[in-house]
């Protein structure tokens, strides 16, 4: 597969602040990759560098194989933008709004064809500005499809909305993957990344801590699995056969083998005839990861 | 789709935009017939002496067509690239591959055909209601009115480069005209052996007013064209220019 982005040790200084210090990454033709991190890690100044907006002060990128600074135009023949904020102009309706867009690109998709996409036909001459918020930022989204790009970038394409909405956004990025694009987006919800992106990168501080999918990403995989129960308060804990911490009457133990320690655990509570309330197994979640990659110390 | 006809497009959308909203169409169509129809009435029955007796009104007409150009094209472009920009609406289309010089091509294009009508629309009224008479120089007129949409364009942009936000634009804006606009003699004939009239050689409304003037004027002879005004005009267009490329911004200002 070849790669659709290529970012090599990019470094960005605003002043005195480092917003970037050197970021790599690579995204496959085909993929959705997400850039998760928490506000001001550095995930717009990486898009708009990779949108060619701005300039790194060190470091190469390559966009479908321009350097976005170069050839910008050309870049942006094959590239949608959906920025993090949503400006549309607010008197024209939707269908003039992507018919004007459309006239600016090589081999545009027909109107009808991107309106139906994102859920807007029934809105098609309504003007820009009596579109509610979701529905502004999904003709911003419409925009961005309209010229036919091979790859789509999406700047926190879900931040503020409510859950109905982002289901929805999900399941229209999906689509769009389906299509065969290759989708960059940046998010700082968790679930978000894990529900649609083949691979994540966590970007915190200006740097990349941690790439991977959603299922293996900062070791989740490997990590000790965790079980947790509640005894009793007939039963000294002293009798149980494996070690545990108890935090607020939940005893939780780590392990790396938990057939056979939930096997101990489970044959000597049966033995005994108890009942363990609350017993689960489990790996950290993302989040889990996320906030101990993220921590701020 | 070859960049020329982009750039007509673009004409057509600004166009949309500009008469679909009401406070740039109000305030560009109907300030100056407003004015007009003001001062025009007032004045009906006064003459000018030092324009060799001519009648308030054939002074006045070409006055208020060079206001209203100015309020279609600087006044419009600094307010309404302010209010874009602090919007994201510029940067957004900075993120289409439509090169900059279509997109301002069609702001610009847009400032002058909504200058033309309202020359139109002012000379109309001016001969209609207020025995204002037009010499034979409509080329002169379309010429004059042209290269002062452009100047006036260029300044407008070079301003907004200037103005911090969308908020302050307006207020900036009259700011910088509306003094100009009162010594430059736009709404009341001023003494050309005055002091306020010699400030106000040095800058471009008072030539523009002269320039238009020049297609009216009974006595004047040519084609209604001042070249030496456009000159001076002229001058102002280019550092506007040099103003707005050297310092255009795209991206609203943060924090």
């Amino acid at each position: 597969m070849t790669a659709a982005v290529v970012a090599r040790d990019v470094r960005k200084a605003y002043g005195e602040v480092q917003a970037l210090r050197g970021v790599s990454l690579e995204v496959a033709e085909g993929e959705v990759f997400a850039l998760l991190g928490p506000n001001g890690a550095g995930k717009t100044t990486l898009l708009e560098i990779l949108e060619g907006f701005r300039r790194p002060d060190a470091g190469s990128v390559s966009v479908l194989g321009l350097d976005p600074h170069a050839a910008p135009r050309e870049l942006r023949r094959q590239v949608g933008i959906v920025l993090q904020e949503c400006a549309l102009p607010p008197f024209l309706s939707v269908s003039e709004l992507l018919d004007m867009t459309a006239a600016y690109y090589p081999a545009p998709r027909p109107v009808a064809e991107i309106v139906e996409l994102v859920g807007l036909a029934d809105k098609r001459d309504a003007r820009v500005k009596t579109l509610s918020g979701g529905q502004q930022r999904r003709l911003d989204l419409a925009q961005a499809l309209i010229g036919d790009p091979r790859l789509i970038v999406l700047d926190e394409p879900t931040t503020g909305f409510d859950p109905s909405a982002r289901r929805a956004a999900w399941q229209l990025v999906r689509d769009i993957q389906g299509l065969g694009k290759t989708i960059l987006l940046t998010t700082h919800y968790m679930d978000e990344a894990q529900h649609l992106a083949d691979r994540i990168a966590v970007i915190a501080h200006g740097e990349l801590i941690a790439e991977g999918d959603a299922a293996s990403i900062g070791g989740r995989d490997k990590a000790a699995a965790q079980i947790r129960f509640a005894l009793p308060d007939s039963v000294d804990p002293a009798s149980l056969p494996v070690a545990a911490v108890a935090a607020d009457g939940i005893f939780l133990l780590e392990t790396d083998h938990p057939t056979r320690v939930l096997a101990e655990l489970t044959g000597w509570a049966v033995a005994h005839d108890l009942e363990l309330p609350g017993l689960s197994v489990s790996r950290p979640s993302l989040e889990d990861v996320y906030l101990e990659l993220t921590r701020d110390d | 789709m070859t960049d020329a006809a982009l750039t007509l497009r673009q004409v057509r959308f600004e166009q949309k935009q500009f008469f679909r909203n009401p406070a740039s169409a109000f305030f560009a169509m109907v300030f100056p017939v407003m004015f007009l129809v003001i001062f025009g009435s007032i004045n009906r029955s006064s003459t000018i002496a030092t324009l060799q007796g001519i009648a308030f009104n054939q002074f006045y007409v070409p006055a208020i067509i060079a206001f209203g150009v100015i309020g279609a094209t600087y006044t419009n472009l600094a307010i309404a690239m302010s209010i874009r920009r602090d919007l994201g609406v510029l940067k957004r289309m900075r993120a289409t591959p439509l090169p900059a010089w279509v997109f301002i091509s069609g702001v610009i294009g847009n400032a002058i055909v909504v200058s033309l009508i309202l020359t139109v629309l002012t000379t109309v009224i001016g001969t209609l209601f207020y025995g204002v008479s037009v010499p034979e120089r409509e080329l002169g007129l379309a010429i004059d009115v042209v290269v002062g949409a452009l100047v006036f364009c260029a300044l407008g942009l070079a301003l907004a480069t200037v103005i911090p936000n969308g908020d302050a634009a307006p207020a900036i804006t009259n700011f910088t005209l509306l003094p100009v606009v009162f010594i430059s003699g736009t709404f009341g004939y001023i003494d050309p052996s005055s002091t306020i009239s010699r400030i106000a050689d040095l800058f471009p409304v008072k030539h523009f007013n002269q320039a238009v003037f020049a297609a009216f004027d009974p006595h004047g002879s040519g084609i209604g064209v001042s070249w030496r005004d456009l000159a001076v005009m002229g001058i102002w267009g280019v550092f506007g220019v040099v103003v707005a490329l050297r310092n255009f911004r795209w991206e609203p200002r943060r924090g």
